[in-house]
């Protein structure tokens, strides 16, 4: 017979659990309990160590780090213009948005403009990738807490998107579509129909995921009071985005801050009331309708033009000129053997992700390669703020808290 | 209120400096009062710099002070952001946490302190937070080793033979 006390004993280092759990975890009163980090419902590698008092969460301590790539150092090593493909990485469900705020930073200390059409452009691309991204966390989400059919039917929808994104970018996924200045090509025009499409479908969708869910007793049992963050708390905590809007905190980078042109569509910012789960739920649900919006107007406004700028001191000339003019040679010559350089400066700038506020802090030496990016990721802040929503609720919960989150363990870890 | 006349208004020679690039104010303070400039800026009435949008540090090898901190302040409402800075020495780098002022800091801070190696003094849990738990150095430093093996030559052979991976007893 086995000795049931010998195959219990810890064999850590006591002293790393000191501070971190409650002196009734050492005494062995309540139970410390490892959630991941391979676990179906932590989006990624997130290992979450929990205190248990029989199901009720006592303390919860995230450890992030395992999808760690070390993005921000290796930019330091690259070119402005050869980083941009790192940026896709980080958080692989909005590519878009990531490629958008750094090309931002390196326009704001560039001093660069941005033709209208671009804008436009980039505006479209971003509210996209919004759905997209809403689609997946909406799918992982509610397959966590076990409707299985709206993730098929999310993912679905989401193949569409994907496919829009291959028409405008040649990939699915990793895009790398935002250049400094403007985007990578003008659209092509099997994009326009494409989007016309989706966006008489997707109404219906949105009704179809909202029939199976809003209403439904066993998701707003699961969801509804789950995870409560008042507005005093998630501000102090740094969160931002769906999170601090279902709180009740009407902050929209987009509405704020305005960046790309946005203060020329006209939105809704949708609020929560309650600050939980259920809260964050519809939010996320209208966003995708106001997402339909803005790419509607932009649609409609998408101006003749050039798409991306002029300044041949940054933006490789195009194609036609290069057989003609000696100086669009040498402009392209030196842009591509060695890029081109920033004056000395700081700069942050912020977008509203999905996920909520994304910033880059990029700092330029003077030389052709950024001396310092720092990515400030929603999911980083959100996933701090993990245990002050986690207290107190069952195990059970905290797979819809860590859904309702969103977190992108690639956008928390870099 | 203007956010850098109330400051230097109120703390005086803390203020070390005010840099305005592209429409960012970069008001360089004293390490010793960060904490305490941190609080009037979320507390006083016309600054109400309520949200912490981000912490990072900087590295600016070869120069001395070496290191800096980066704070980036938001006020919701008067919708106007603040970045305010911190520069410490390269020797054994050290300032005060903003922890109790923006609990937001918490993990920016055990960010900075495992890739730049700056400690943060009466940071409630001020372990590595990306890299192992056992890792040697701080990644993001500048004269971090990037991981070329360095080219063997005759007048140096012993020298590197020193650190290449040979199975040793």
């Amino acid at each position: 017979m086995t000795d049931i006390q010998e195959t219990t004993i810890w064999e850590g280092d006591i002293q790393q659990l000191k501070g971190l759990v409650s002196e009734r975890a050492l005494a062995g009163e309540t139970m410390v309990l490892n959630m991941g980090p391979q676990h179906p419902s932590t989006h990624g590698v997130l290992r979450l160590m929990l205190e248990l008092d029989g199901e009720t969460i006592i303390s919860c301590v995230p450890d992030v780090g395992y999808l760690h790539t070390g993005i921000e150092k290796n930019m330091e090593s690259k070119r402005y213009e050869q980083s941009i493909v790192m940026t896709d990485r980080m958080d692989y469900l909005s590519p878009m948005n990531n490629n958008l705020v750094y090309c931002l930073a390196i326009e704001k200390i560039a001093g660069l403009d941005v033709p209208e059409r671009a804008q436009v452009i980039r505006v479209m691309l971003a509210e996209l990738t919004r759905i997209n991204s809403h689609l997946v966390w909406l799918a992982t989400h509610a397959l966590d807490i076990g409707a299985m059919s709206v993730f098929l039917y999310c993912f679905r929808e989401r193949e569409r998107l994907l496919d829009i994104f291959e028409i405008v970018s040649g990939q699915r996924m990793m895009s790398t579509y935002f250049r400094p200045g403007g985007i990578w090509r003008d659209l092509p025009a099997e994009f326009f129909p494409a989007v016309r499409s989706f966006l008489e479908d997707f109404p219906r969708r949105i009704e179809d995921y909202e029939r199976l869910l809003t209403e439904n007793p066993i998701w707003l049992d699961r969801t509804q009071g789950i995870g409560f963050l008042s507005a005093d708390d998630a501000i102090k905590l740094g969160c931002s985005g769906p999170v601090l809007r279902g709180s009740g905190v009407n902050w929209d980078i987009r509405k704020a801050i305005p960046y790309s042109g946005y203060e020329q569509y006209d939105f809704d910012v949708p609020l929560g009331v309650h600050g939980d789960v259920y809260d964050r739920y519809l939010i996320r649900m209208e966003e995708l309708r106001q997402s339909l919006r803005i790419i509607e107007q932009a649609l409609a406004r998408l101006p003749e033009g050039p798409f991306r700028s002029n300044n041949r001191k940054y933006v490789p000339p195009p194609r036609s000129e290069l057989g003609q003019s000696m100086e669009a040679v040498i402009h392209h010559f030196k842009l591509w053997t060695e890029g081109f350089s920033l004056p000395e400066s700081e700069v942050y700038v912020r977008i509203e992700s999905p996920r909520g506020e994304l910033g880059c802090f990029l700092r330029s030496d003077g030389g052709n390669k950024p001396a310092r990016v720092h990515f400030r990721t929603p999911s980083f802040v959100h996933l701090s703020a993990l245990p002050a929503m986690a207290k107190g609720y069952l195990i059970a919960d905290l797979v819809g808290i860590i859904g309702t989150i969103d977190i992108v363990l690639g956008d928390c870890d870099r | 209120m203007n956010p850098v006349e109330a400051l230097q208004a109120e703390f005086g020679d803390a203020i070390q400096a005010v840099e305005e690039f592209r429409g960012e104010i970069t008001v360089t303070v004293d390490g010793a009062r960060i904490v305490d400039v941190c609080q009037y800026c979320r507390d006083t009435e016309g600054l109400q710099y309520n949200f912490l949008s981000d912490v990072t540090g900087i590295d600016y090898l070869p120069q001395e002070p070496r290191f800096g901190v980066a704070y980036h302040l938001y006020s919701m409402y008067q919708n106007r952001s603040l970045r305010l800075k911190v520069l410490l020495p390269g020797d054994e780098p050290a300032v005060s946490t903003v922890t109790g002022v923006y609990p937001a800091a918490n993990w920016f801070e055990r960010e900075i302190f495992d890739l730049f190696g700056v400690t943060f003094t009466n940071h409630p849990d001020m372990r590595r937070i990306l890299m192992p738990a056992d890792w040697d150095g701080h990644p993001l430093r500048k004269d971090y080793p990037l991981g070329y093996e360095t080219v063997q030559f005759s007048f140096n052979f012993d020298e590197v033979d020193k650190f290449k991976p040979y199975a040793k007893e």
